[in-house]
């Protein structure tokens, strides 16, 4: 269908035959497309002694953690390790008790123990670089999917509506739903929802998309289907990719670089490889062996 | 005293034009309520400094003291000050802001029944607040809420009776000034009791259909 994408060739050995389309890096990501990743500019994703606490709990612990440009980060720990506080923190859905947090080379925050928490513009400017998949979907029950896909793109970013309903039909065909655009959620099965959920992500054109255990609330014959599509993702974009998930096998599929946390620290990182067959550390091997047992 | 037929049919134009009186001061009232109580909800639910607290007040005020005393000061004292208007329009402004209190404490449970993963979404897109009222947050509050809020209808619509005592001539205070004018109370107040049954019971197996149709669903 569009055989000829110049600026894709450098990534042409990738498995894109998935994506009926073909790979159509710039009109999934906004972004230019090339050879990926782009490291020049440095991270785009910075944490800088960021964290956070829960009362007593220290959930984040003066954490230091960077993302490039293109990469595809997985981040995996036992649960209550900060894993999608990270997460949560870039999405702004939750603040950090003390540190700084950059984001394309904008402040995103910049907290000192004590301060209060306010809302301030250029932390809005920047949120609009990130996009979020949450594990629970939640999409807007009471839209259609297609309505819930053009609802930012047409009040936030002020596309015009023909223009960002195309932009959601193809966005519904990339992850497999073109006939379900006037589907509500209560009538699609979960792993259509999350689908769609992905595809509205999408359609704001984040630098930075995060996935926060996207298949954890799936009944586990609905999971491949999301899984293919954020590995079709992963595969043929440029964007970043920042993934919390406890599906191993995928996280070393896919991810350039997988992290381990525990206890509100990274505990090691590295390629997959690395991590899953040689983890220089004992808290990775423990947790590895306690997940992969079964 | 014995049931008089022919009197009772004859009183049925009159007590029909209470009826009619008493159906215009609920639907009135109901949307007054409505729409302050939703005004009263979101108000409470942002924490504006000074607003919110002085709402939070006025609707456990509201809430604290008997509707007879509101619309008897509303009728009787207000004017003194220069306030007045005539008993319907009292009527109506009195029972629509004394229920919408009550429908401002129906609005928050819906509010805060909306999952926070549809703020947090609104968050991820970027969708200004308003928009996330508007098309978010208030049609998933409100459809929960919808009967619960017929509820309150019925319930209104009974009350009104009351608005009896500062004058308005609804189905009540038709039949008390049948009784009084012809030393008869038996057929006036039976008929103005059943006339209030005729209507609120059908109004009541309507909300609980609409219970049906609009329980949270996803």
């Amino acid at each position: 269908m569009h055989p000829s994408n110049d600026s894709y060739s450098a990534d042409a050995a990738r498995p894109d035959a998935a994506f009926p389309g073909g790979p159509r890096t710039d009109r999934i990501t906004g972004l230019p497309t090339g050879s990926a990743p782009i490291v020049a500019g440095g991270p785009i994703v910075a944490f800088d002694n960021v964290s956070k606490n829960w009362g007593e709990n220290q959930v984040l612990k003066a954490l230091n953690f960077n993302v490039n440009p293109g990469e595809k980060v997985s981040i995996i720990g036992p649960s209550g390790s900060g894993k999608t506080t990270i997460l949560r923190i870039l999405m702004t859905l939750e603040s950090p008790t003390d540190g700084q947090v950059h984001v394309d080379g904008d402040v995103l925050w910049n907290v000192k123990h004590g301060d209060k928490i306010r809302e301030t513009k250029v932390m809005r400017a920047t949120r609009r670089k990130i996009g979020m998949v949450f594990q629970g979907f939640n999409l807007f029950p009471h839209m259609t999917a297609l309505e819930n896909i053009i609802e930012a793109p047409v009040h936030v970013l002020g596309m015009n509506k023909a223009e960002a309903r195309d932009r959601a039909a193809e966005l519904l065909q990339l992850v497999g739903l073109g006939a379900h655009m006037n589907h509500t959620p209560p009538q699609l099965s979960g792993g259509q929802q999350q689908r769609v959920a992905i595809a509205r992500a999408l359609a704001m054109r984040p630098k930075v998309l995060l996935f926060d255990e996207p298949t954890s609330a799936l009944d586990p014959e609905l999971i491949g289907e999301v899984l293919n599509v954020i590995r079709n993702l992963a595969n043929s974009t440029d964007m970043t990719m920042l993934m919390v998930t406890h599906e191993m096998r995928f996280a070393e599929e896919i991810s350039d670089r997988v992290v381990m946390f525990d206890h509100g620290s990274a505990v090691e990182g590295g390629p997959p490889e690395q991590i899953f067959k040689n983890p220089q550390e004992e808290r990775t091997r423990a947790f590895l062996q306690a997940v992969l047992k079964h | 005293m014995i049931w008089d037929n022919a009197f009772a049919i004859s009183i049925i134009p009159m007590l029909l034009k209470g009826l009619w009186v008493t159906i215009q001061l609920t639907l009135l009232g109901t949307l007054i309520a409505a729409v302050l109580g939703l005004v009263a909800a979101v108000i409470r639910r942002l924490n504006i400094p000074v607003l919110s607290p002085l709402v939070s007040f006025m609707v456990i005020f509201i809430r604290g003291t008997p509707l007879l005393i509101q619309a008897y000061v509303a009728f009787f004292v207000l004017p003194i000050y220069g306030i007045s208007f005539n008993a319907f329009t009292t009527g109506v402004v009195i029972i629509g802001i004394n229920y919408s209190a009550y429908m401002a404490e129906v609005y928050r449970s819906g509010i805060q029944g909306v999952p926070a993963g549809q703020w947090e979404a609104a968050t991820a897109l970027s969708l200004p607040p308003v928009r996330t009222w508007c098309r978010v947050i208030l049609p998933q509050a409100v459809r929960t809420v919808i009967p619960m809020l017929g509820n309150y209808l019925i319930q209104m619509f009974k009350d009104s009776a009351v608005l009896s005592a500062i004058t308005v001539v609804e189905l009540m205070a038709t039949a008390q000034s049948i009784g009084t004018s012809t030393y008869r109370y038996l057929e006036p107040l039976t008929m103005a009791g059943a006339l209030f049954l005729l209507v609120s019971y059908p109004a009541s197996r309507l909300v609980n259909k609409m219970e049906r149709r609009y329980a949270p669903k996803q």
